[in-house]
């Protein structure tokens, strides 16, 4: 390929990129169902949340316990304003913090001794069960199993409380942090950081003897994306104006994080945008043709989707797109 | 420079370094020979902080590092190669070594700077510094250089060089050890080498020690150290022992 033809399929990107944003941005003026605008909002928070976990996912750190991050963001900001009156402005950050320290007190003893792989993985998801049992045990304030709600206050639409009537404002927030998400993505994709973890992934020893402070540097990546999955899940308790412990904690919410971000390819920015296009759009097909019925099934479907995707699909429905758009691109550039 | 006391690992039972006690002067090579097993890549270990010391005492300009972690010790000045190679595999050659010079340099560098004096390292080893040719395709010699060029990247006071392969036919040990030689005068780095074959070592080292069974039986000048009984007596055995006394050349040659 001639370097004018990188150019033009650069700006070819670009284009489509600002073209998406702005359908985006006048998508609630078209006119589309609150149920539309439902699912655009949960695919966006969604996106949001796999993006987060694949910022360390795809660096080798694969935590199976991401619902913690996400349940102490849902019920730190919805806890405060109930209990204490203090604003979801302050709550969320404060969720996010919360969620930060426990990523360091978790990730400073798994990283100084060197649990990695499949014991790293094991240790996070013994902490997403801690923390959605912990939810479950202070059920006098959190409702147990049962659930919570925030207040209502006032008429139900307040920035204050950062709670919407309409569909709109919450739609503009999500999009505007899932954005946020992808530019988080892109710097840690063009920072030093990056090559610091890929060593880090490939050969610790190696890594160390060349100055990586290998520690550090995988904390500081755990930490952005425990944030991130607990503003995701503060974000998600202020939407829905509910949380329990099954839909914003837990395994089951662990799992579908991995799955979801499996499917979708964890290797490139949009993978997890897409793997929460896909799994939410499967939820919903299998939940209106099946209705209730078959509680549960969702799930046994997902995992037998799981287990065909990482055998056939291992860099997921997007990777392999791209795979294949790269070949095709040199078999054109071969005739 | 560096001031090795007592220096002894254990790997349970065993012990791997014993005792083992040297100085190096700033600016020399230090040659470091023995048989397998020796201790040779342990002492190294040790050093730089890949493994702990069981007991014992090294100071680099003064400062202990003993049980400092390895990314310490390397910020400090002290860099290593690894006896078999340990590539980034899925990275390019430039990027390799431009995190090596990165972080080895870790808050002193800029990214530009980093890139650029990857650009040196890898061409001062005769390595593509393209930013596409990656380690898969490098054979034993071009993972050797690849090893040395990300140590050098972190700018490094000393260089630990583990060399000691087979697999490298003699031209290439030739290059290697001219290379070895550059980095010295060009750079002025103190280089401790280790070498399983004596020759191409003995002509280029300003001094050589001989470890043998996790102790220290040797050190000196090539010459000295080449003629030493129980060098001789550990490299060929007793026979070649007789040889030598029986007016053969003195000292082992490969
Ligand atoms: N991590 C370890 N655990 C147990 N034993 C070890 C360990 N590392 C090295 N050893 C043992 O310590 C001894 C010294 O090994 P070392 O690798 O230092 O020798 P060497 O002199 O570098 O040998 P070579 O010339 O073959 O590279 C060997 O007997 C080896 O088996
Ligand atoms: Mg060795």
């Amino acid at each position: 390929m001639s370097l004018g033809a990188v150019n033009t399929g650069l700006t070819g990107a670009r284009a489509l990129q600002a073209a998406g944003i702005g359908v985006l941005l006048i998508l609630p003026f078209l006119g589309g169902s609150d149920y539309f605008m439902h699912i655009l909002i949960q695919v966006l928070i969604w996106a949001f949340i796999y993006t987060s976990w694949a910022l360390m996912g795809r660096l080798g750190l694969v935590s199976l316990g991401h619902g913690a991050f996400m349940g102490i963001g849902a019920y730190t900001v919805v806890l405060l304003w109930n209990f204490l009156g203090i604003t979801p402005w302050l709550g969320i950050p404060i969720g996010v913090v919360l969620a930060v320290l426990l990523a360091l007190v978790i990730g400073f003893p798994c990283f100084r001794f060197r649990i990695v792989g499949h014991y790293f993985a094991l240790v996070t998801l013994a902490l997403g069960e801690v923390v959605r049992l912990t939810i479950i045990a202070l059920r006098d304030h959190t409702g147990g199993s049962l659930g919570l709600t925030p207040n209502r206050f006032g008429d139900g639409t307040s920035w204050y409380a950062l709670q919407f009537a309409d569909k709109e404002y919450f739609y503009y927030i999500a999009l505007a942090v899932w954005l946020a998400g992808l530019g988080i993505w892109v710097l840690v994709d063009r920072s030093m950081m990056r090559y610091a973890l890929i060593a880090v992934g490939e050969d610790e020893g190696a890594a160390a003897s060349l100055g990586i402070r290998v520690t550090v540097q995988k904390l500081r990546i755990t930490a952005l994306s425990a944030a991130l999955t607990a503003l995701g899940g503060g974000l998600y308790a202020q939407y829905l104006t509910y949380v329990n412990p099954s839909i914003v904690s837990g395994v089951t919410v662990s799992l579908h994080i991995v799955f979801a971000v499996i499917v979708g390819g964890m290797f490139t920015a949009f993978g997890p945008t897409v793997g929460a296009l896909f799994t939410i759009t499967l939820s919903e097909i299998l939940r209106i043709s099946f209705g209730a019925q078959i509680i549960g099934l969702d799930l046994s479907i997902y995992g037998l989707l799981l287990i065909l995707f990482i055998i056939f699909l291992p860099k997921g429905i997007l990777g392999s797109l791209q795979d294949l758009a790269a070949k095709r691109a040199r078999e054109a550039k071969a005739d | 420079m560096l001031v090795v006391d007592g220096i002894t690992k254990n790997f349970g039972g065993f012990v791997a370094v014993n005792g083992v006690s040297f100085e190096v002067r700033a600016g020399e090579i230090l040659g470091l020979i023995g048989p397998n097993g020796s201790g040779k890549s342990t002492l190294f270990n040790l050093i730089s902080g890949a493994l702990r010391a069981s007991a014992g005492s090294v100071k680099f300009d003064g400062q202990e590092i003993a049980g400092m972690p390895p990314d310490r010790v390397c910020h400090l000045g002290v860099a290593r190669t690894f006896q078999i190679p340990r590539p980034f595999g899925s990275l390019s050659l430039m990027e390799n070594v431009a995190l090596s010079a990165f972080f080895g340099q870790e808050g002193k560098v800029t990214r530009p700077q980093a890139w650029r004096q990857a650009e040196e390292a890898l061409a001062l080893v005769n390595l593509p510094t393209d930013g596409v040719a990656t380690p898969e395709n490098l054979g034993a010699a071009g993972l050797k250089k690849l090893e040395l060029a990300r140590a050098l990247a972190t700018q490094p006071r000393l260089l630990l060089a583990d060399e000691s392969l087979g697999g490298l036919d003699e031209a290439e040990m030739d290059q290697a050890a001219d290379m070895l030689d550059r980095v010295r005068r060009e750079r002025g780095v103190t280089i401790i080498w280790v070498e399983h074959i004596m020759g191409v070592l003995m002509r280029l080292v300003d001094r050589v020690m001989v470890l043998d069974h996790g102790e220290l039986i040797a050190e000196g000048l090539p010459r000295e150290v080449a003629a030493d009984r129980r060098v001789i007596e550990v490299y060929f055995g007793r026979d070649y022992e007789a040889h030598g006394e029986s007016g053969q050349p003195a000292g082992p040659e490969i």
